[in-house]
């Protein structure tokens, strides 16, 4: 019948993306598209900020404002505190709002929440639940609907005690975790989802740079299913460190024209950081920003401008913190920036076009950078992991709770992962060339299709299914013969820095056979005609492998057992 | 997944001399896999989960997801059209849609009054498809016959919206199930259920409020079987009658007339309405008589009352019986006492005698023995002074002495027989034991010493 009452359709459920210095929320809209949600003020990037005055709570850019005024009541930057217990958390982001301190075990803040003049002190699972809370508040108010259920995106090191404190703290909100998804899959999710995009085997990094800290990722994408190569982390790196260096700009300049240093004053920093975090995302989309604050120090109202070129100078260094940090997690994986088919910005700091036009010299023209300023197609990267958590919500909100809870378990996801690539030797004269079909890292079990033209006068065709790996070759584009000298990775790297004012040496991924591991041939080929190869192969390693001519009948099957 | 990447590079043709067993040989084998953990999110991972949690390989996995889909799409496609339609009904006109079945002309008679809006509008949109003028005319049909597709219009019309929909459901005679004959609801425990239940259900239908009290089954408890007739009883029921209303005339012509068959209908409408509550609380009431629910209550409370009167009777006559069972025991006991008493009277009476009798022969036995032994002469006839002395040594010992040691004595006395040592050496013997017993002095007797 139409109407379908059970427990796990009365669920409805948003994707929800949880951050230090701004969350957001996305839900998949009729159409079938992920669409972030505004609040009840317009903003899609909610400040993960709570704030209270006289026993009123204020919340996102409303809380934000009550920095400079209120900071003392006014909490900010507490996602990462979540779970973990006071020795092991960093307190600086809360330098200019509440102040992080010890109860029992967990971390808390004390404020004054209430009317009363006594300070409370707040858990902060407490305050999450009441972000959380807000968050749910705004979008069952766009949708018309109660929202009941979430899918929660979380950075790649959150352990298991911090997934729990997030559960509960979204459980005492009234939402039902469906499940916490990793960010950077979140991001890979949402750029594999959109409609034009193609189920193809690549390797991603995903760098997340947010307002207070930087990840980042190398995600193996498979047939559409995803393995976290490795992942790197930097908790001092951020949008507040190019805050910083425009805050730092503009008190120089004032201090020159007024001899006093607006620093010094808590509130004039507090004024500071606000309009300069303000200038400063302005930089990502004009060339010219200002900045003008009335009574920054002794009354002094100040305004300035500052150009593009100028920031980019002096932000250079942290632009390639940010760029060190995706090469660092590529080593990391032990791969190669040939092999990044892919890089997905994501994180409000991906916006600052200097970034990803260094990602762009570093990387092979193949390898495509999705950024705004690179790529006009691009998500808007504040987006990325709500709109991830929004279409896994949407996949999986149907399911029933255990469903989802069996999915998601080890014996599910352990898999094995292929060491070697698989693919077709082709000899054609002396040259032996070799087509992976099955990329390394795939998972397994797997099975792969693929489609060879045959000779155009057809006949006998032959395959050889061999395992193959890649190698990095290097050529100096010297006047006289071409050296093949194959390097290690690490010499590589060290080369290409040491050659950046000489030559450009052409580095590219070549493929070698390793290991032949079966032999097939394909009799009677029409001309023109295609011969379908569909390797198989179980989690035991066994394989199975069938090869026919397109619209043909008689097809050869073979099995290679497991070693 | 499935579908295949083309790959534009050309296979090689077959070495010379390649040869192998159905033309497939196998080289090698893999090299060793990692332990990966895949990221539990996105489509194709949960294929993935699918596949591995119920073991299917992908062919099967894509067959079973394909077959799922059919289904529904198939089921979508059948579920209503499946009703026959009549061919009396087809020949319906649509003047008179009054008296025509509207679930009926849209194939919904199995669902009545539970068809969803939607299931209505569907429905409408399935008859449309097969009934519409145009479709006749293509099939060839040549009378300009639409009757029943404006049937099938006024019935979507009557169904499709709310307030018309309650009036036609309120007088659905269709829907209304007939209630059981008492013979029929008596003739086994659970026929009553069985017949009643329905009835029920197609009357809750006309309550305002939802869900209603179900009849439950024999073992019910007391509060459902009683929360369920004080909810018939006291039924609130949204039933109208304006659907059988007398069509009122619109010209303005005759106003008299309008408002006269108005009033009519507002009186013919209270008066079924009425009728009809009177009708349920006649149900309810033949229901209730028929419930051996309510007879098995009252039975079990007029028990109950019962036991405690019964209980408090036997307490009475077991307490009676017991003071009577104890008079009767103490009395028999009395005189139990009375006779072992008399008894051991008499017993000790004859044992006194009998031991006195010993008593006097063993004393006889004495005297006889210091008589046989000439008491004690050595010669020839005993003094008058030894013969008094040694009687009043025997008759001290006689005295001093009790019935048992009297009756060893004697024995003694006769083992020693005629020997006037030997029987001097017993009364001797005999006065050392009574001195060193306290019971005679020394020096008392005179002659055995």
């Amino acid at each position: 019948m139409s109407d379908e009452t059970n427990g796990a359709g009365e669920r409805f459920a948003i994707g929800i993306s949880f951050g230090n210095s701004s969350s957001s929320i996305a839900r998949i809209n009729p159409e079938g598209k992920a669409e972030v949600i505004a609040n009840e003020e317009g903003d899609r990037q909610i400040p993960s900020i709570l704030s209270y005055i006289g026993g009123e709570q204020y919340h996102g850019t409303q809380a934000k404002a009550q920095l400079i005024r209120n900071s003392e009541n006014t909490v900010a930057y507490f996602r990462d505190y979540l779970g973990k217990d006071f020795k092991s958390i960093d307190p600086t982001p809360c330098h200019n709002s509440a102040h992080p301190i010890q109860t029992d075990s967990t971390v808390a803040f004390s404020i004054r929440d209430t009317e009363s003049e006594t300070p409370n002190t707040v858990t902060v699972s407490e305050i999450t639940t009441r972000h959380l809370l807000r968050l749910k508040q705004s979008a069952s108010d766009y949708l018309g609907k109660e929202v009941n259920a979430a899918v929660i995106t979380v950075p790649t090191d959150f352990n298991d005690a911090q997934r729990e404190a997030l559960t509960a703290a979204a459980k005492a909100a009234g939402l039902d975790v469906l499940q916490l998804i990793h960010e950077p899959v979140a991001a890979a999710l949402a750029y594999d989802a959109r409609p034009e995009a193609t189920v193809t085997d690549k390797l991603t990094v995903v760098a997340d740079l947010g307002g207070t800290r930087s990840d980042a990722a190398v995600i193996a994408s498979r047939g559409g299913m995803y393995t976290i190569l490795a992942t790197a982390h930097d908790y001092e790196l951020g949008g507040s460190s190019l805050d910083q260096i425009v805050i730092d700009h503009f008190a120089k300049e004032f201090i020159k024209k007024h001899k006093t240093d607006p620093r010094e004053n808590a509130r004039g920093l507090a004024k500071l950081k606000m309009e300069g975090e303000a200038t400063r995302k302005a930089l990502s989309l004009g060339t010219n920003a200002t900045l003008s604050i009335e009574s920054l120090a002794d009354g002094i109202d100040y305004g300035s401008t500052i150009n593009r070129t100028r920031y980019e100078l002096l932000s250079n260094k942290v632009f390639a913190q940010f760029t060190g940090l995706i090469e660092q997690v590529i080593k990391k994986a032990e791969l190669d920036v040939l092999d990044i088919d892919e890089v997905i910005f994501s994180g409000g700091v991906s916006h600052t076009p200097k970034i990803a036009q260094i990602a762009r010299s570093i990387f092979p023209e193949k390898t495509q950078i999705l950024a705004p300023s690179t790529l006009t197609s691009a998500i808007n990267p504040s987006e990325l992991s709500a709109r991830g958590a929004a279409i896994q919500a949407s996949l999986i909100q149907e399911f029933e709770t255990e469903d989802i809870e069996q999915s998601i378990h080890p014996m599910v996801t352990a898999t094995p992962h292929l060491n070697k690539a698989i693919g077709v030797e082709f000899t054609s004269g002396d040259a032996v060339e070799f087509l992976p079909l099955l990329n390394t890292q795939t998972a397994l079990p797997a099975r792969r299709v693929a489609q060879y033209n045959v000779p155009a006068e057809g006949g006998d065709v032959f395959i050889r299914v061999c395992e193959g790996s890649r190698e990095i070759k290097v050529t100096k584009p010297e006047p006289k013969a071409k050296e093949e000298k194959p390097k290690t990775e690490d010499d590589e790297d060290d080369s290409d820095f040491d050659s950046d004012d000489e030559e450009e040496e052409i580095r590219e991924v070549v493929w070698k056979t390793e290991q032949p591991i079966a032999e097939l041939a394909v009799k009677g080929v029409k001309a023109k005609g295609k011969v379908e190869l569909m390797i198989h192969i179980n989690a035991d390693l066994g394989l199975q492998i069938t090869a026919r001519e397109v619209g043909g009948q008689s097809a050869v099957r073979g099995a290679v057992e497991s070693p | 997944m499935s579908s295949a990447q083309v790959i534009d590079v050309t296979l090689p043709a077959l070495p010379a001399g390649w040869a192998a067993d159905k033309d497939f040989k196998a080289v090698g084998k893999l090299s060793a896999a990692t332990q990966r953990n895949l990221e539990p999110v996105g489509p194709h991972f949960l294929a993935h989960a699918r596949r591995k949690r119920h073991h299917r390989t992908f062919s099967e996995d894509e067959r079973i997801q394909a077959q799922q889909n059919v289904k529904k799409t198939e089921e979508d496609e059948n579920d209503e059209i499946s009703e026959d339609e009549d061919p009396m009904m087809l020949q319906r006109d649509a003047k008179d849609w009054k008296s025509q079945d509207h679930y009926a002309v849209l194939g919904l008679s199995k669902h009545r009054w539970r068809a969803t809006p939607d299931m209505v509008k569907r429905a409408h949109r399935k008859k449309v498809l097969r009934h519409h003028p145009d479709k006749k005319a293509a099939l060839g049909d040549r009378d300009e016959n639409d009757s029943f597709f404006k049937c099938i219009q006024k019935a979507t019309e009557v169904l499709s919206d709310p307030v018309k929909r309650r009036q036609f459901d309120s007088v659905d005679e269709a829907a209304d199930v007939e209630p059981p004959s008492k013979k029929a609801s008596q003739k086994s425990p659970q026929s009553f259920f069985k017949l009643w239940r329905p009835v029920f259900e197609s009357e809750a239908r006309f309550s305002k409020i939802q869900p209603v009290p179900q009849l439950g089954d024999e073992n019910s408890t007391f509060e459902e079987v009683n929360n369920f007739y004080n909810f018939w009883y006291n039924f609130d029921s949204w039933r109208t009658f304006e659907y059988l209303d007398e069509d009122v005339p619109d010209d303005n012509e005759n106003r008299d007339q309008k408002r006269h068959v108005e009033k009519k209908n507002a009186n013919a409408r209270r008066k079924r309405k009425t009728e009809d509550t009177a009708r349920l609380r006649h149900l309810v009431d033949d229901c209730a008589a028929l419930d051996e629910r309510i007879k098995n209550f009252r039975k079990a409370a007029r028990a109950g009352k019962d036991k405690k009167r019964l209980e408090k009777e036997a307490e009475a006559k077991r307490i009676a019986e017991e003071k009577e069972k104890a008079r009767l025991e103490e009395e028999q006991r009395k005189k139990d006492a009375e006779e072992a008493a008399k008894a051991d009277r008499e017993k000790a009476k004859k044992a006194k005698e009998a031991a006195k009798n010993a008593a006097k022969k063993n004393k006889r036995v004495l005297k006889g023995s210091v008589k046989d032994v000439n008491y004690f002469a050595e010669s020839g006839e005993p003094s008058a002074a030894q013969v008094d002395s040694v009687l009043t040594d025997v008759d001290l010992i006689n005295a001093k002495i009790d019935n048992e040691e009297l009756a060893s004595l004697a024995e003694r006395l006769t083992a020693a027989g005629k020997d006037a040592a030997a029987v001097k050496n017993v009364y001797t013997e005999e006065i050392k034991r009574l001195v060193a017993a306290g019971k005679a002095k020394e020096g008392e007797v005179k002659f055995f010493n």
